[in-house]
């Protein structure tokens, strides 16, 4: 069986079409899903795409939290399936509260668009759940607002709890100034919640499963996303 | 009743603001080196319909509170028309009743 993992288009999504493509490319069965939608179809994941959906006006997110899809959206994350936001689709997720803390401006206030590092930080979401802590990752990003930051609390929590996924890294997996390329707070590129299910990360794996394009850091996420997605249903 | 405020949200204290740096660091290029403290917030102005200043009141902090300002990252203020002294900080409010005007 294929999982169906199911791609939302809200208005300025961009990178929808390349998240279909990369699940397709992976094994999975993609399914575009409308923002205006009041319902999802039957799907083993969901992934909220990059892009600038509403302009990015107010704040990134701020009005795709209150898309018509977003109460089904909410539902399907309650009942533990997984949900993967990248880049905008990581700053829904905040905003919707899915998520804790926020994604501001770049400490430089320069777009950033290039290769990164990633370091691995936990097995226990769904999209790092075939990996080692530990393990290096070549993925891209693009975002002028990747900053990701949290109340002093929260972020100890956060920590504490284990629910750091990524963070940006050297290729010996060293973290720090040198290697963050946004300033976020502890280099933390990736989260997820406390269960797993949901994961935001602003590097875009959908970028990086074809060999012909570039890095395949991706590969292994998608790997794990679909994986995952079909143990929930068994 | 119409009421009109100015609500104005602000990036909280111990953030860095990057935009208000870089402000901030055009300065001295104009000749003006004894700036700092620059911070840049969003101003927006709404008018709303209510039975009165209650109800207008609690209608505009959920606005506030769920739409215009993320409460991770931003503090908001709610300014009635023409009277600064009648501020309303959302979440930290004095408990004496505004005496919003009411707009015809």
């Amino acid at each position: 069986m294929r999982p169906r993992v199911g791609v939302i288009t809200f208005p300025g999504s961009l990178d929808d079409r390349d998240a279909l493509r990369a699940v397709r490319a992976m094994g999975g069965e993609p399914v575009p899903v409308w923002h205006g939608d009041r319902t999802l179809p039957a799907l083993h994941a969901v992934i909220l795409p990059g892009g600038f959906s509403y302009g990015d006006y107010l704040r990134t997110g701020a009005i795709a939290r209150f898309a018509d899809i977003m109460p089904a959206i909410r539902e399907f994350a309650e009942a533990g399936h997984p949900v993967v936001g990248i880049c905008n689709g990581f700053q829904i997720l905040c905003e919707a509260g899915l998520l804790p803390g926020a994604l501001i401006r770049n400490r430089s206030l320069r777009f950033v668009c290039r290769v990164v590092t990633l370091r691995v930080e936990t097995s226990t979401s769904v999209l790092t759940a075939g990996l080692v802590p530990g393990e290096l990752l070549r993925i891209p990003i693009k975002h002028g607002e990747g900053q990701f930051t949290a109340g002093a609390d929260e972020l100890a929590r956060i920590e504490a709890e284990g629910l750091v996924v990524f963070r940006y890294a050297g290729q010996k997996g060293e973290t720090g100034d040198d290697h963050n390329p946004n300033g976020a707070a502890n280099s933390i590129a990736g989260l997820s919640n406390e269960r797993g299910n949901v994961v935001g990360l602003m590097p875009h794996p959908e970028h990086a499963v074809d060999p012909d394009t570039g890095p395949t850091g991706g590969q292994p996420l998608f790997a794990s996303l679909l994986e995952r997605a079909l143990e929930r249903v068994g | 009743m119409k009421y009109h405020v100015e609500v104005v949200v602000r990036l909280k204290a111990g953030l860095l603001d990057p935009q208000g740096k870089a402000i901030e660091d055009s300065m001295p290029h104009l000749g003006w080196t004894n700036v700092s403290e620059v911070r840049v917030g969003k101003h927006i102005e709404l008018s709303v319909e209510a039975d009165d200043v209650d109800a207008a009141r609690g209608q505009i902090e959920d606005i506030g509170n769920r739409l215009l300002a993320n409460p991770v990252i931003e503090t908001v203020e709610v300014r009635w028309e023409g009277r600064e002294s009648n501020r309303t900080e959302i979440g930290a409010r004095q408990a004496g009743r505004l005496e919003a005007e009411a707009l015809e």
